[in-house]
């Protein structure tokens, strides 16, 4: 039992280890991208600019260093919690990141609630009408979903919802209300109708994700003997598929929404364009278009150290559960 | 249903096959003519390939060719005369006087290339690595891994952008307009080789232990040959299923690229392309510059899914 | 349970103030302010936000006409040549209450002169500010400077006081990032008031109904509500859904959609900025082209045909829907030396092209690279993509590069590009700003936007010495001899000038600015 618990804490240690090397790798690559993006000092300075200007600038921003001096420098700071000021708004990006935090995380949230509820839903549904006029239907027009870009399923439903019926928003977040530090769009009615184009927008892809998972493995379980034996033994339908089927179904499905759930707030970033929703993700295209190098180097470390934790987890989860892989992880 | 196909195999005459007629009497051929589903979306996707392949032969046009442009056929609706020149185009022109049924076609032909060079890449990148980290284990599997770690702690639209923009920086400057298209390739395949690794070398820890693999060891046969000739051809059948479905996910995601600002360029349109410049017109009513390429992604990579999910169901042996 | 209901009661109250309100400006564009700072930042839309709530001494009208401001009149100084004298408007008050005076105005100069200011290359020439009374000051520059007061319609007079006690007097290193008092609060003399900002996402302004032309001025809407709506078409989903009521930066695809939607309009102007091509003439061989050990550039003749291969008109029409100006010369029609019959010196002939082109020694034509930005000016890819046609068929084969404004600015600017598109708007609305950044030979501080390698040390004498010429009618004709160089050397390509385009309500009555400067003021409600 002690040899056990060792081994799972050296096992830990080492995945963190890993993980902590996988982030400064990460780190070094994008930042190495920084140099090919453009050059931040001609968005900064007016036509009128001299080359006395650039040059000095250049040097203030430390842009005259080499690249690795500029990663270092951002890692110590980064280290002590500052990630510098934006080129853009010359303000300080830890602070800009926490106020556009909410925009994103709300939308993450409503998002990954209509793709787990709807997913669920509709997976058991065409799982147990298998063969079935309208589970036929629904698999196939859920592959539509997935047939079209993104950019341009937002832009039809703002066509069809905005435009032509009038009914929804087409960008923004509409009236927002304060809490503390937080901002919610879930208390004003404004807020709640500009929640509903995006949300689907960036659920879609996962809903159609999470239904084709919860299909396949539901009629994976109903075909297993437990099952068989519970409907010979008279059980009724509705007990067999709830109660049985689908609480066996859930464990790979929560793994693929926990992964899922990173890809989402990314992926925000198409979204949020299109909407012009004021999240991280727009925040993120912003600052490519100027070049702001410590916005964008803060916004890829948070993904990075997001992702990394959620894969630790995972892993050391399934450690957890079974301890073979643990072996075969060495 | 489990054991139609076993059955109609045996039913058949044992006479020594041809390696076309083994692969017609095969279990898979038989459930794909079994499948309407299949049918249809193996003929889409097979008709649409075939005239992207033969656009040079059927495209009234070539777009590519920016001196046989006129600007003023611009904004033509389909089948309707040009206001100034006079000339009628079966689905309209585009905002730069470009016939659309031609920019689909050859538009179509950078889309299928893009997305299937960059699934090959992605596919034997994985392989190779996926076979190295299940053989040969270690830090050998521990290097791979991590390394698959960085690689999926970026979603793929973040990879192929910083991709994008590195090579956009090293890339000659006289290079730069035919770069876009190899960068596009690698920044796709790239940010997807990592989920044919992990099939691969989690199938590769299975086989590497049965017997016949120790044996060919045994009798001395080298790492890379036991890998070639006897774990490669078990972990085929996966590979294929994600390799359809990637293929479709990497036709999206060259769009989406487009959108973003890193797709192909607008003189040498992919759909994607076509699709990020018609956008621009939805609503000014030339919704054809929009509509006929969208329809044509649409169907491309429905078919392709369709296909997919199809083999998925078909190669699974649990779901027969 | 009693805060949450507490919140659901702010929040009924919220949804409710948010109802439409008949005098509220919705007003929606592609970008927004970088600062409120008035010193830091001299960039459009920064200024576009700084004109609601602070003002300069003197503003333009849409025609390019001075109008008074917070100075009443101002003339050159009788005894000095090198001092204007400016008479500032009485009764003026900050929307803190405090008066306009001549120290405020002194100090607003002197810290716009700051190093970290973005406005001091425009007021570079002076070298004192006096307050020569309570509403009079007079300005010194280093020689006589005919064209000051075109320098300062976009320099914000701030209060002295104010600065101080905020402890702002210092202008924010916006490069730097510097955050100060002045850049997130305003105190101008102007006539909105700063209610709340969330930068790129909304600000808010509420009218001063103690503005000192409240009753000059229709000052018909009540309350402006801000928002930047980076992608084109949600922007102008947004106008068509009703959710705004005034959009700048329409896409010109939309225009006639818009126009014929019940209840908007579209009004639109001719912009000050002209769109045109650079080459690289000064360079013995370029890189980009196909041509070995010469330059094709280089042959005047060559540059004459490929002004004459585009087809300016269809641009136009196809490419630019109708919302261009065909040009012939790199002058808006607002500055002073553009004229009507250069401007008309572009002409389209493809067979004239062919020949010059045979005649250079270029009869099967050669291959170069065309630098574009995507992300700048108006359809500028699309443009770009056009003479890549127009130009093949004289046999120059293009291969097109286009890229954001980010990565294609520093091509020109550190001579990387043979072949550019660029844009030049003209903000004192005379000939000289264009010579000193695109015609001058490129040194440290002047010719620092021109591209093309040409460098004529007569001309640079010449366009120096238009600085300090008092005598307008001579100054007048350098500026004629000067252009009539450019046109025969066909320095650059004349594409066309921008048109403006203003989207809005029926109910929102503006005039189209052509420095794409609405000012709120001068907007009615019905």
């Amino acid at each position: 039992m002690g040899t056990e618990s060792f081994k799972m804490l050296h096992f830990i240690f080492k995945r963190v280890l890993q993980s902590l090397l996988v982030l400064l790798v990460t780190g070094a690559i994008a930042f190495s991208m920084f140099t090919f993006v453009g050059d931040p000092v001609e968005n900064m300075l007016g036509q009128e600019r001299t080359m006395e200007d650039v040059e000095r600038l250049r040097s203030q921003l430390g842009l005259d260093k080499s690249v690795p001096v500029q990663y270092f420098r951002f890692l110590t700071e980064a280290v002590q919690g500052n990630f510098g000021v934006s080129y853009r708004q010359g303000r300080q990006v830890s602070v800009i990141l926490m106020e556009r935090a909410p925009a994103t995380l709300e939308l993450a949230a409503l998002s990954a609630l209509f793709a787990v509820a709807l997913g669920i839903v509709l997976g058991v549904f065409t799982a147990i009408r298998r063969d079935g006029f309208a589970a036929n239907f629904i698999m196939s027009t859920s592959l539509i979903g997935v047939s079209l870009p993104t950019f341009l399923i937002g832009i039809l439903l703002i066509y069809l919802f905005s435009v032509t019926l009038g009914w929804l928003p087409s960008f923004g977040r509409g009236d927002v209300v304060h809490i503390g530090s937080w901002t919610t769009g879930f208390l004003t009615e404004s807020g709640l109708k500009a929640l509903i184009l995006p949300s689907i927008t960036l659920g879609l892809y996962q809903m159609t994700l999470i239904m084709r998972l919860v299909r396949s493995e539901m009629l994976e379980v109903l075909r297993q003997d437990y099952i068989r034996f519970a409907r010979a033994r008279g059980l009724s339908d509705r007990v067999i598929n709830f109660r049985h089927a689908l609480k066996n179904t859930m464990v790979p499905v929560i793994t693929v929404i926990g992964l899922q759930l990173g890809a989402i707030i990314a992926f925000a970033i198409i979204t949020e364009t299109v909407f012009q929703w004021p999240g991280l993700g727009l925040l993120f295209i912003n600052a490519i278009q100027f070049v702001d190098i410590p916005i964008m180097a803060a916004y890829l470390m948070m993904i990075s150290v997001m992702f990394v934790v959620i894969n630790l987890f995972v892993d050391i989860l399934y450690a957890f559960i079974d301890p073979r892989l643990r072996t075969a992880a060495k | 249903m489990t054991d139609q196909p076993n059955a109609a195999q045996s039913s058949l005459p044992p006479a020594a096959p041809s390696q076309l007629r083994r692969a017609m009497d095969s279990d898979l051929f038989y459930a794909f003519r079994r499948s309407p589903v299949a049918m249809v979306s193996a003929m889409g996707a097979a008709l649409l390939i075939l005239s992207s392949v033969l656009a040079p032969f059927i495209a009234p046009t070539n777009p590519f060719d920016p001196a046989s442009l006129n600007l003023m056929n611009g904004f033509t609706p389909p089948m309707t005369p040009n206001a100034f020149t006079g000339e009628s185009f079966l689905l309209g022109t585009d905002d730069q006087g470009r016939d659309v049924f031609s920019t689909i076609l050859y538009g179509m032909r950078i889309s299928l290339f893009v997305g299937f060079s960059a699934v090959l890449f992605a596919v034997v990148l994985g392989i190779f690595l996926g076979l190295l980290a299940g053989y040969f284990g270690g830090w050998i599997d521990s290097l791979i891994m991590r390394i698959a770690d960085v690689q999926l702690t970026f979603p793929s639209i973040l990879v192929a952008m910083l991709i994008f923009g590195v090579a956009k920086g090293i890339t000659p400057i006289e290079h730069r307009d035919q770069m876009a298209i190899w960068v596009l390739i690698l920044a796709i395949g790239l940010s997807d080789w990592v989920q044919f690794a992990r099939v691969v070398r989690g199938a590769t820890l299975v086989e590497k232990n049965k017997d016949y693999v120790s044996a060919a060891r045994l009798i001395g046969r080298r790492p890379s040959a036991i890998m070639m000739r006897h774990i490669l051809p078990n972990i085929l059948s996966p590979v294929l299923v994600i390799a359809t479905i990637s293929l479709a996910l990497a036709i999206i995601a060259e769009a989406t690229l487009s959108f973003l600002g890193v797709g192909a360029p607008p003189t040498q349109p992919s759909l994607g392309t076509l699709i990020r410049v018609g956008q621009g017109y939805l609503f000014s009513g030339e919704w054809w510059i929009l509509f006929f390429p969208a329809c044509t992604l649409l169907a491309l990579a429905l078919s392709v899914n369709m296909l997919g999910d199809w083999l998925r169901d078909a190669l699974n042996p649990r779901l027969k | 349970m009693k805060k949450t209901s507490r919140i659901l009661a702010i929040a009924a109250l919220m949804s409710s103030a948010a109802m439409v309100n008949a005098e509220t400006l919705r007003w929606a564009r592609a970008g927004d302010a970088l600062t409120l700072d008035p010193h830091s930042q001299n960039e459009g839309p920064s200024h576009t936000m700084r004109h609601q709530m602070y003002e300069p001494l003197i503003i333009r009208d849409t025609d390019g006409n001075f109008v008074p401001t917070l100075a009443t009149d101002w003339a050159p100084s009788a005894e000095n040549p090198n001092i204007w004298v400016f008479n500032l408007r009485k009764g003026v008050k900050f929307h803190d209450g405090a008066d306009l005076t001549a120290e405020d105005v002194v100090f607003s100069f002197e810290r716009a002169k700051q190093p970290t200011s973005d406005m001091k290359e425009l007021i570079g020439s002076i070298t004192a500010v006096r307050a020569t009374g309570d509403h009079t000051i007079e300005i010194e520059t280093d020689g006589p400077n005919p064209i000051l007061p075109s320098n300062l319609t976009n320099l914000f007079i701030m209060d002295k006081g104010w600065t101080e006690a905020n402890n702002t007097t210092k202008v924010q290193d916006f490069e730097g990032g510097e955050i100060t008092f002045a850049t997130t609060n305003v105190n101008g003399t102007g006539a909105y008031k700063l209610v709340s900002r969330e930068p790129d996402v909304k600000t808010v302004m509420t009218r001063n109904d103690d503005y000192w032309g409240r009753d000059e001025f229709p000052m018909e809407v009540s309350e402006i509500i801000y928002t930047p709506i980076q992608n084109a078409a949600t922007r102008v989903a947004a106008l068509l859904s009703g959710e705004v009521n005034f959009l700048q930066d329409m896409p010109v695809q939309d225009l006639a959609r818009v126009d014929s939607a019940d209840g908007l309009t579209v009004k639109q102007a001719p912009q000050n900025r002209v769109i045109f091509f650079g080459m690289n003439q000064g360079a013995d061989d370029i890189e980009a082209d196909n041509v070995d050990g010469k330059n094709p550039l280089a042959d005047v003749r060559v540059r004459k045909a490929m002004s004459m291969a585009i087809n300016r008109d269809a641009i136009r029409q196809v490419v630019m829907r109708g919302q261009s100006v065909p040009a012939g010369m790199i002058a808006p029609p607002f500055v002073n030396g553009w004229t009507a019959e250069m401007d008309a010196e572009s002409s389209t002939d493809v067979d004239g092209a062919k020949a010059l082109m045979s005649e250079a020694g270029y009869a099967d034509g050669f291959s170069i690279r065309l630098d574009c930005p995507n992300d700048r000016y108006i359809n500028d890819e699309a443009i770009c993509q056009a003479a890549v046609g127009m130009l093949g068929q004289i046999g120059v084969k293009v291969n097109l590069d286009a890229k954001p404004k980010a990565q294609h600015f520093p091509l020109i600017t550190d001579g990387k590009t043979d072949f550019y598109m660029l844009g030049w708007g003209v903000p004192t609305y005379d000939s000289e700003y264009i010579f000193n950044f695109l015609v001058h030979g490129r040194e440290s501080d002047i010719g620092t936007w021109n591209g093309t390698g040409f460098d004529n040390d007569d001309l640079d004498a010449k366009i120096e010495s238009l600085a300090s010429n008092t005598d307008l009618d001579a100054r007048n004709a350098d500026i004629a001899s000067i252009w009539r160089t450019i046109q025969d050397e066909q320095l650059y390509v004349p594409i066309h000038h921008q048109v403006l385009n203003w989207g809005m309500s029926d109910g929102v009555g503006i005039e189209v600015d052509p420095e794409d400067q609405p000012r709120v003021k001068y907007f009615t409600m019905k």
